[in-house]
């Protein structure tokens, strides 16, 4: 079978088990809507013909309350595996994940200074463009930090994002310490959250997401090439710092994009890659497209466990609660040497 | 890639590849230091040198991944470092010394790699790609494998699916680094094979090797590095002569030819044997035969005793280990018995020796004279790993001069052989050395010597 086959194939299972995923965590909650009500309230939506009646409280429900949390979990899902995946090729590195350069310690101190320090934002930026803006910066500085004559080692970017990230660790500390009456806030963001999401908060990570996910695959195959090592991708034809750079570029943002809404929320961007390359084998061009519908499918589900139980807690917890025990499992049942 | 700006065809006498005054160094350390190379066209180019000499750094900038400080490198007109990394892998590609694949991809994914110089980002697969793999599958011998994980195969294996991946690239210069470093000395074989079969196709190719009998046994020709400059290039027995390497190795290489293959056969020396460095002072020489002496010649040598040897027949295996360690060597035609000529010869280095060894070797009718000129030694050492009786085949009369030579001489072990060596010249130099220096001349003169030593 054809990459090209098996990429479609896969795509269309993995997007049909995003929608089914969708579809149940509408109907959980404190509310209980079966599955035929919920697909009803969405086939009504506006632009679409249909019009069945389904109550006024089981369409805001759904459509208000649930769909908004839903779409967000599925982008920033999306988004974070994404973002992994190009990662861990980037440094062919196992443990790489979206944040390894930064980014989301980057957009903690924004989004932590923004809530602790009593000042207003220049130019109108919110706690979101606050995070999202200073992850970028981060991830930039990490990025000029690491660079030299042009070149950037990949084992340089690595040490300098770890370095950088156990800096900015301490600036939150710092901050923390002088939180007062809102550390309560500021602890809720840290750990990574979909609560009280509307419509407006899905709508910058829809925007942002999908021209630089098609950006991405279109790079998948450097990428591929890329993995066997640059010298290698070099001799292959890469222009080997042209495209780790925009590699780097394109994952970070997407990577701010979605951690300025949620805060960080680990273990996605680490653990779907791993798995679907389980799956799917290492080639970028179907480990991309599934991941992200993966990602999408496994957040929308972790944040439905998140809410369902007698108290909301951080969908964060949920992740990492599930996914280091599975990530250990990967560990021990296979040996994950090269990724 | 032919678009060229001179159509005309006296392009094609060109070199494929110029290296012009290529200065490259890494952070103050000079690595090339001006190296000037032109390749041909159809050439097969061993690239050899001591480590560090500089090769893996000149392929490095041939395929454009290095920027020289200085110097031009130019394939097929076109400046490898002007181009774009897409430009430059269409017209050089390169298999890397590292054949290790850490991810899990299939076989044909990793050929097919070699098709992005060629692939559009936006574009298809298209026929021509398909043949391109389907051509380098072929040439490789590695269709069989394309299902296969990458990781699943051999080091030989491997080298030929990166060879396959660097022939989907369709560049007319092909660079493989140590290709066979670290294979077996079959795949050394296969894979030096296989790269010959490909430059009778039309590659070009340039090839780092480190082992230099490989290198002269399959190249074309040799392009010697050695402390970042070129310290030779041309044929095998042009560039690999004992001056040349002895300068650019700084060790103690002898050159013969393989009996084999022919071509050129280095062969490399312990230190010692070099005559600046002789711990032992003194001429032996040595009576063989049939592989006998082959150990106390390199022995002796080695110990820096001046050795010379014969009377012996032509390809026996004392005699090939004399030429390859360069002594000075008496020889006769094969199956032919001692001559007078060569009986004079032999008398004339007994004579200038301080000492003579025998070895354990079996004696007829045709090499009795060495032991009847050994009789006029100054002292004689005799090895026996048999009793003289069973390796007699020239009746009585051997028997007796043999048995003159065991009363004058001592009889040693094999392992005892230096040691009694040294003795031996020790004690005939405190008894007669005036009558020693006064046969020190005739010894350059030998008639035979002349005619039969190398």
């Amino acid at each position: 079978m054809s990459i090209r086959t098996r990429t479609v194939a896969w795509s269309v299972a993995l997007s049909g088990a995003l929608v089914a995923v969708g579809v149940a965590s509408a109907g959980i909650g404190p509310v209980s809507i079966p599955p035929a009500t919920v697909a009803k309230v969405l086939l009504s939506a506006d632009p679409l013909p249909f019009a069945f009646d389904v109550g006024r409280t089981n369409r805001i429900i759904v459509r208000d309350v649930r769909l908004p949390r839903i779409a967000l979990a599925a982008f920033v899902g999306f988004a974070l595996a994404t973002a992994g995946t190009v990662m861990q090729g980037f440094f062919r590195n196992p443990m790489a994940d979206p944040s390894i350069v930064g980014v989301s310690s980057g957009a903690a101190v924004g989004a932590v200074a923004t809530i602790v320090v009593p000042y207003a934002l220049p130019f109108g930026l919110e706690l979101q463009g606050a995070a999202f803006v200073s992850a970028v910066i981060t991830a930039f500085g990490v990025y000029l930090i690491a660079t030299r004559d042009g070149r950037t080692p990949t084992a340089t970017l690595l040490l300098a994002g770890v370095a950088v990230q156990t800096f900015l660790g301490a600036v939150i500390s710092l901050l923390l310490l002088h939180s007062g009456q809102s550390i309560r806030r500021v602890v809720y963001w840290l750990m990574g959250h979909l609560g009280g999401t509307t419509w407006a908060e899905v709508r910058v990570i829809a925007l942002v997401l999908p021209p630089l996910f098609l950006l991405l695959l279109l790079y998948a195959r450097d990428l591929n090439v890329l993995l066997l090592g640059e010298e290698d991708a070099h001799a292959l034809g890469i222009e080997v710092e042209r495209t780790k750079r925009l590699l780097l570029a394109a994952s970070s943002v997407v990577t701010a994009a979605a951690v300025a809404v949620t805060g960080v929320i680990g273990f996605v961007g680490l653990i779907v890659p791993h798995a679907m390359r389980l799956l799917v084998g290492p080639d970028h061009r179907i480990l991309l497209p599934t991941s992200a519908l993966a990602g999408a499918s496994f957040l929308v589900a972790t944040d439905t466990l998140a809410r369902s139980g007698p108290t909301e807690i951080p969908v964060g917890i949920v992740t990492a609660a599930l996914g280091a025990p599975f990530f250990l499992y990967l560990l021990r049942s296979r040996e994950v040497t090269g990724l | 890639m032919n678009d060229g700006p001179d159509p005309s065809g006296s392009f094609a006498a060109a070199p494929l590849v110029a290296a012009e005054d290529l200065h490259v160094g890494f952070g103050g350390t000079t690595v090339l230091d001006g190296v000037d190379a032109a390749i041909d066209r159809g050439a097969f180019v061993g690239l050899v040198g001591p480590n560090g000499a500089g090769k893996t750094t000149l392929l490095r900038t041939l395929n454009g991944t290095l920027k020289p400080d200085s110097g031009t490198v130019t394939v097929d007109g076109e400046r490898v470092h002007d181009l774009s990394s897409k430009a430059a892998s269409r017209l050089v590609a390169t298999v890397p010394q590292d054949t290790t694949v850490a991810f899990e991809f299939d076989v044909r994914t990793v050929v097919e790699m070699g098709r992005n110089p060629h692939r559009s980002r936006f574009g298809g697969w298209s026929e021509a790609d398909t043949e391109a793999v389907e051509r380098a599958f072929e040439w490789t011998d590695t269709r069989q494998f394309a299902d296969r994980g990458i990781a699943t195969l051999s080091g030989g294996e491997r080298q030929r699916v990166l060879l396959a991946r660097a022939l989907a690239q369709e560049s007319p210069l092909l660079l493989l680094d140590e290709p066979t470093a670290s294979l077996d000395i079959n795949h050394q074989v296969r894979t030096l094979e296989l790269v010959r079969e490909l430059v009778a196709r039309g590659k070009t190719a340039i090839a780092a090797i480190h082992d230099l009998n490989l290198a002269a046994q399959y190249c074309d020709e040799l392009l010697l590095l050695s402390d970042g400059d070129v310290a030779g290039f041309g044929p095998p027995e042009t560039v690999l002569t004992e001056d040349t390497l002895g300068a650019a190795f700084d060790a103690n290489a002898v050159v013969s030819r393989h009996p084999v293959t022919g071509s050129v056969y280095v062969t490399a020396l312990p230190e010692g044997r070099r005559s600046d460095s002789r711990a032992q002072s003194g001429r032996v020489h040595v009576v063989g035969g049939g592989g006998t002496a082959a150990r106390y010649l390199y022995v002796l040598d080695a110990a820096g005793f001046e050795v010379t040897a014969g009377v012996l027949n032509e390809g026996d295996t004392d005699a090939e280990a004399a030429r390859s360690l360069a002594l000075d060597l008496v020889t006769v035609d094969p199956f032919a018995g001692v001559d007078s000529e060569a009986r004079e010869a032999v008398e004339t280095r007994i004579d200038a020796a301080d000492c003579v060894l025998v070895a354990d070797v079996e004696v007829g009718t045709g090499n009795l004279p060495n032991l009847r000129a050994a009789a006029d030694a100054d002292s004689v050492v005799l090895v026996e790993e048999r009793p003289f009786a069973e390796r007699n085949y020239a009746g009585p009369e051997a028997r007796d001069v043999y048995d003159e030579l065991r009363t004058r001489g001592h009889v040693v072990d094999p392992s005892a052989v230096p040691a009694a060596v040294a003795a031996a010249i020790e004690a005939s130099a405190s008894d007669g050395s005036t009558f020693q220096s006064a046969h020190q001349s005739p010894t350059n003169g030998g008639v035979a010597g002349d005619d039969s030593a190398r």
